[in-house]
């Protein structure tokens, strides 16, 4: 019951902290950029007037969500190594995490796209927009001004799930702290160190979304309501 | 890579999966009467009360459930506690689940109309009358499609209880896909139960929010 508290035996290692907090940025920023590409055709894609392409899309979709993520990382990771396909491990979770960021993005964009009303997609249609013109500009921008609250809190949610390519040895914070607490033996005050961390991560990463929504979002109104 | 996977492994993996649905149950249960507090903590008429728990709200889905594990899991030792795994991963998933459920079913009550609150007291009904007899009943409707939903996010992050020891459905992948290893097999499987236990719950969240919405189509 007496436990002395001993941070200060982490001082020293404050550059690895820094280094595993900066690895945990990267691989968000990186799969959130590659994973929101995805997800957006993969949203197109559902409403494609093919129904294999449909059903494909929908499947995808459809495992990825409702599966965990550390399975999916394991699939891949161990998986593709037994075929002899070895990677790096940054490549390996960033992957793991493209795929999932696809499939829970394509969702929340799809239902973006629902909401817009068939009426303006056939005003823009008689005012002679091409199909390019009208996804972009009718569909897919207000649709994401909509959705964007539920995108960014999937995409806080992802930079969390991060702390999973630990498991596969990647040098994230959470990796970065299993080998702190190894050397130090100081395993409850590393983790609450990292906890606070990714505290100030997600505060971060919610003032740069923000940030992005206004100088992306030419109308200044409150994010997420409706058109 | 002595021997192929046997009726045997399949046996562990459906052990692992009936741990992961207990597992999931527990953090259900406990994280509902939990969450209960915590919404009614985040919709206080007391400042000091909503404050705090919204420090606490921030704190738990600002940091990851797997941070919150290794947390619980050294710091229960450190003070001495020696709980039984199930335990430990049930009160780490307990914590995690009252913060997403009570922020979820605060939405839901701010989400009743404003008169109802107000016709409530003008019937001089006491704050408690007024909650469980007139806000409740019509949140509950509203609560759910979301809370369905969540129990989803609930059971893929029972998961992340394998990490501290706990051998439910992901552990006992590992476990088997160390001695087989043939991941491909072993963790596609393990994902094909959780898909089993997962699909049908969002495929009923998704048709209760059909029918929640009809109205206001």
């Amino acid at each position: 019951m007496h436990y002395q508290f001993d941070f200060e035996a982490l001082l020293p290692y404050w550059q690895s902290f820094l280094q595993g907090a900066v690895t945990t940025i990267e691989m968000t920023v990186v799969a959130v950029a590659i994973g929101l590409v995805i997800g957006v055709l993969c949203a197109i894609a559902r409403r494609s007037a093919y129904p294999w392409l449909r059903l494909a899309v929908g499947i995808y979709i459809e495992i990825v969500r409702n599966t965990p993520f550390i399975v999916q990382i394991f699939f891949i990771f161990f998986g593709l190594s037994s075929i002899g396909l070895t990677m790096p491990v940054f490549f390996a979770s960033v992957f793991a995490m493209v795929i999932n960021v696809g499939a829970y993005t394509a969702e929340i964009v799809r239902a973006g796209m629902e909401a817009v009303h068939p009426g303006q997609i056939e005003a823009a249609e008689a005012l002679g927009l091409s199909r390019f013109q009208i996804y972009r500009d009718i569909i897919l921008m207000p649709s994401i001004e909509r959705v964007y609250p539920a995108l960014t809190s999937q995409f806080i949610l992802m930079m969390l799930s991060t702390s999973i390519t630990s498991q596969i040895s990647a040098e994230d914070l959470t990796g970065v702290a299993n080998n702190i607490q190894s050397y130090t033996f100081r395993s409850f005050e590393t983790y609450i160190v990292i906890a606070a961390i990714y505290l100030v991560i997600t505060y971060l990463l919610r003032f740069g979304f923000h940030a992005i929504a206004l100088a992306i979002f030419p109308r200044r109104r409150k994010l997420g309501t409706p058109l | 890579m002595t021997d192929g996977f046997t009726i045997n492994h399949l046996v562990y993996l459906l052990h692992g999966l009936v741990w992961t649905v207990v597992l999931s149950a527990l953090a259900f249960a406990l994280g509902g009467v939990a969450g209960f507090f915590v919404m009614l903590a985040r919709t206080s008429t007391m400042r000091w009360l909503r404050r705090l728990s919204l420090v606490y709200v921030q704190i738990i889905q600002g940091t990851p459930l797997l941070i919150l594990m290794f947390v619980i899991y050294f710091g229960l030792g450190v003070i001495g506690i020696e709980l039984p795994p199930l335990m430990a991963a049930g009160v780490g998933m307990m914590i995690y689940s009252s913060a997403y459920l009570g922020e979820i079913w605060r939405g839901c009550i701010e989400s009743v109309p404003r008169t109802q609150f107000e016709a409530a007291e003008c019937l001089a009904l006491t704050r408690w009358q007024v909650l469980v007899d007139v806000i409740l009943p019509q949140a509950m409707r509203i609560a759910t499609p979301p809370t369905v939903g969540f129990m989803v996010q609930l059971v893929k992050n029972t998961s992340l209880a394998s990490v501290v020891g706990f051998v439910e459905l992901t552990r006992a992948a590992q476990v088997i896909n160390n001695s087989l290893f043939q991941p491909f097999l072993i963790f596609g499987i393990a994902a094909a139960f959780y898909f089993c236990v997962c699909y049908p719950l969002s495929v009923w969240s998704r048709s209760l929010e059909r029918k929640l919405n009809v109205g206001r189509r």
